[in-house]
């Protein structure tokens, strides 16, 4: 195996890592966000997850027979996950959180798993009533295809894609484009605006923003709106790359994404995204180990396939755990006498 | 009125002491019937409904009210093992239909060995179902290793490939395949770049990309359809149009929906039956219809077969015991000794252990979403 063919062949793990990892980062947000504010780890997040996938399933199976334009089409299925998903963080926060906010730690961490589950059997009834158990997105034509394929319609970086031998599908290049707009909507949301100011006071003290006037139970509501619509995006681009999603979807990514947000530093909104990135790139290159050992006459390294992309996910964290418990980009923080 | 009431219960009492009179007998399910698999495991359920609705009046007039009870084990092997110790409790059941899953029914038939209640598997094809020599575990299903070959004579004879790369899903039923599979492929002297498990639901590009390096002729993968589809659509959308070939775990017509505009060029050997190809089964689907508001698919018919062949064995066991109920031990041994007929994939007999000793595999095509009969194996387990 010559160079020629292999180096096409190491950009396209690393790119398609790359894709992965921002459905990982949108996800793991959802994480940090809550953490950040409450110091509490939504386990229920990967539920409302897998809710703003079905809800985009469901606008894409309606939205199927209408003329109605492609991009629009995502645009009603993501705008409605949103809504779904946000709304829906916000009611598990108001029901199954805030009671507990005075207890022990622990508490809500258990409540968050109940709800987690509670969440899945109830997606899983009301596709189930209607026969359905494998959601199949029914994509718009086109975002199934190669994006670049004729040289004539591609220009300047999908060219230069093109020419390393990057290969990329429509989707991947929505779902980038959806990532990062995102990505940029809540950087500004969150150090711009006064909403933001407010989130980020109540996370630093919740008592003392309280005394400069701050509702707090109103930013934490926020927080969650916010997460859980990031949940929603991230469900519908989860559905639109992978094109089938059921009611058990979220554990993997969920655990994935989490570990993500641990990775990059929880609390840490550029720690979650660089978290869900290397996440992504490094089980792609996991995955693919086998064959360089066997390119390179490594028994060891030819024994590591397929299977063992997830274990290495959970190996980068007890390795952080270890040897940087803030994460990469997190903060240490000092107790105060 | 107390008169009355008093009377009333009298009269109540009398005919419950009548209906009483008839036993009740009770044969089982065990498939799943919730989860991603359920598609195949209704199948099973609604099969072995069918052979108790016909064979009802013929139990009844031994005196014997025949019910049919489901058991859900989710594909999962500690659920059914559970349902099985369930199944163990219940002493109106004297015989299960099931599972779906070998990696299920190795451990329930583990389970209900004991209580000596027989299984007919309508679905089963691990060797070791049957290579434990268990007296209760039964199946009407050819055996991995005459399906594992049979893929991989497909693969040599009609696809002509060279190259192939296997995959499998990491549990009993797919690690099992492939590995008969990559056995077969060796002996024949075909190159096997790879065979590599994933528990891998949605994301495939690690393994696309390493088969657009590898360039193979053909891809075997020993997996269950949810977790095929998938990967055969990114394998298309990829611009891979390799033919892939697999087992029975791919014979359910969701397997095409999921796939969606990459459902073609599929292979997989099956051993049920595609309705078409039994010459027994247009009454049968019809029926199914009917009853059912769905189509009959291949594990239909064979949970039917296999639910037929447990009914015909207590009818067996029944005559032996004098036209009475008879015990799951009577039922058990009626049920390894019989010759049963009028079945839709033919007549049965089993071998010492369990297994059929003449049975057919079938290869379907998929193609443009279309499922159809590319030819069918006679195979004979190795033990007579």
């Amino acid at each position: 195996m010559d160079l020629a063919t292999l180096l096409p062949f190491v950009v396209n793990v690393i790119v398609g890592g790359l894709v992965l990892g921002f459905v990982y980062a949108i996800i793991a947000l959802g994480y940090t966000m809550v953490y950040g504010v409450l110091q509490l780890i939504n386990f229920a997040h990967s539920e409302v997850f897998v809710t703003g996938a079905v809800v985009g399933f469901e606008v894409f199976r309606v939205l199927t027979p209408s003329p109605m334009n492609g991009y629009l089409k995502l645009g009603v299925a993501l705008l409605a996950a949103m809504v779904v998903s946000g709304l829906l963080n916000v009611l598990i926060e108001r029901l199954a959180y805030r009671p507990l906010r005075n207890a022990p730690k622990l508490v809500p961490l258990i409540t968050a798993i109940g709800v987690s589950l509670i969440l899945q059997d109830t997606l899983r009834v009301i596709e189930g009533f209607q026969g359905r158990f494998d959601l199949t997105y029914t994509l718009p034509d086109g975002f199934s295809n190669k994006f670049c394929a004729a040289e004539s319609s591609c220009a300047g970086l999908g060219n230069a894609l093109r020419t390393v031998g990057v290969d990329l599908q429509l989707k991947d290049v929505i779902l980038i484009a959806v990532s990062l707009l995102s990505l940029a909507v809540l950087n500004y949301l969150v150090s711009r605006t006064r909403l933001g100011k407010a989130i980020r006071a109540v996370a630093q003290d919740r008592v003392t923003s309280g005394l400069m006037g701050i509702d707090a139970n109103r930013m934490i509501s926020a927080t969650f709106l916010i997460g859980g619509a990031l949940g929603g995006i991230s469900g519908v681009l989860f559905g639109v790359k992978f094109g089938t999603v059921n009611a058990y979807s979220g554990f993997d990514p969920g655990i994935i994404a989490f570990t993500a947000a641990v990775l990059g530093g929880i609390g840490s909104i550029p720690g979650a995204v660089l978290g869900g990135l290397l996440l992504g790139v490094i089980q792609n290159l996991i995955g693919v180990s086998n064959i360089f050992g066997s390119l390179l006459g490594i028994a060891n390294l030819e024994a590591i396939d397929a299977s063992y992309q997830r274990i290495g996910a959970f190996l980068v964290l007890v390795l952080i755990l270890i040897f940087k418990p803030t994460g990469l980009l997190g903060k240490s923080n000092v107790e105060k006498v | 009125m107390k008169k009355t009431a008093l009377s009333l219960s009298v009269l109540a009492a009398l005919a419950l002491g009548s209906a009483s009179a008839q036993t009740t007998v009770k044969i089982a399910t065990l498939s799943p019937l919730s989860g991603g698999q359920s598609d195949l495991g209704l199948q099973i359920r609604n099969g072995a409904q069918l052979a108790v609705n016909e064979y009802k009046a013929q139990f009844q007039r031994l005196g014997m009210n025949l019910q049919l009870v489901a058991y859900d084990d989710q594909a999962d092997p500690a659920t059914g093992t559970a349902q099985a110790r369930k199944i163990a409790s219940d002493r109106a059941i004297l015989a299960v239909v099931g599972t779906l899953n070998s990696g299920v029914a190795i451990p329930s038939s583990q389970a209900l060995a004991s209580s000596r209640v027989a299984m007919v598997s309508p679905a089963n094809t691990a060797n070791q179902v049957t290579d434990r020599g268990l007296s209760n575990m039964n199946r009407i299903v050819a055996r991995d290793d005459a399906q594992g070959p049979a893929g991989a004579n497909f693969i040599t004879g009609n696809l002509k490939a060279k190259k192939v790369y296997i995959l499998n899903d990491k549990t009993a039923y797919g690690e099992g395949l492939a590995k008969e599979v990559e056995k077969a492929l060796k002996a024949k002297g075909t190159q096997v770049v790879g065979n590599e498990g994933t528990e891998e639901k949605s994301d495939f590009s690690s393994i696309v990309a390493k088969i657009r390096l590898q360039k193979p002729d053909a891809i075997y993968f020993g997996g269950i359809y949810n977790q095929v589809g998938v990967f055969i659509k990114q394998l298309r959308e990829n611009g891979i149009t390799t033919p892939v070939v697999g087992g029975d775990g791919l014979d359910s017509s969701e397997l095409a929906t999921i796939a969606g505009k990459g459902a073609s060029n599929i292979y997989f050997t099956t051993v049920a039956a595609p309705i078409e190809a039994l010459p027994a089964a247009k009454t049968f689907a019809a029926n199914f219809q009917k009853t059912f508001n769905d189509g009959a698919q291949g594990f239909g018919a064979f949970g039917y077969d296999a639910a037929k062949v447990v009914l015909q064995g207590i009818l067996k066991a029944a005559q032996a015991n004098g036209n009475k109920a008879p015990s799951r031990q009577q039922v058990e041994a009626a049920i390894r000794k019989g010759s049963f007929t009028g079945l839709l994939s033919g007549n049965v007999s089993f071998n010492s252990v369990g297994d059929r000793k003449a049975a057919t595999l079938y290869v379907m095509n998929v193609e443009g979403g279309k499922y159809k009969l590319a030819t069918s194996v006679p195979v004979r387990p190795v033990r007579q």
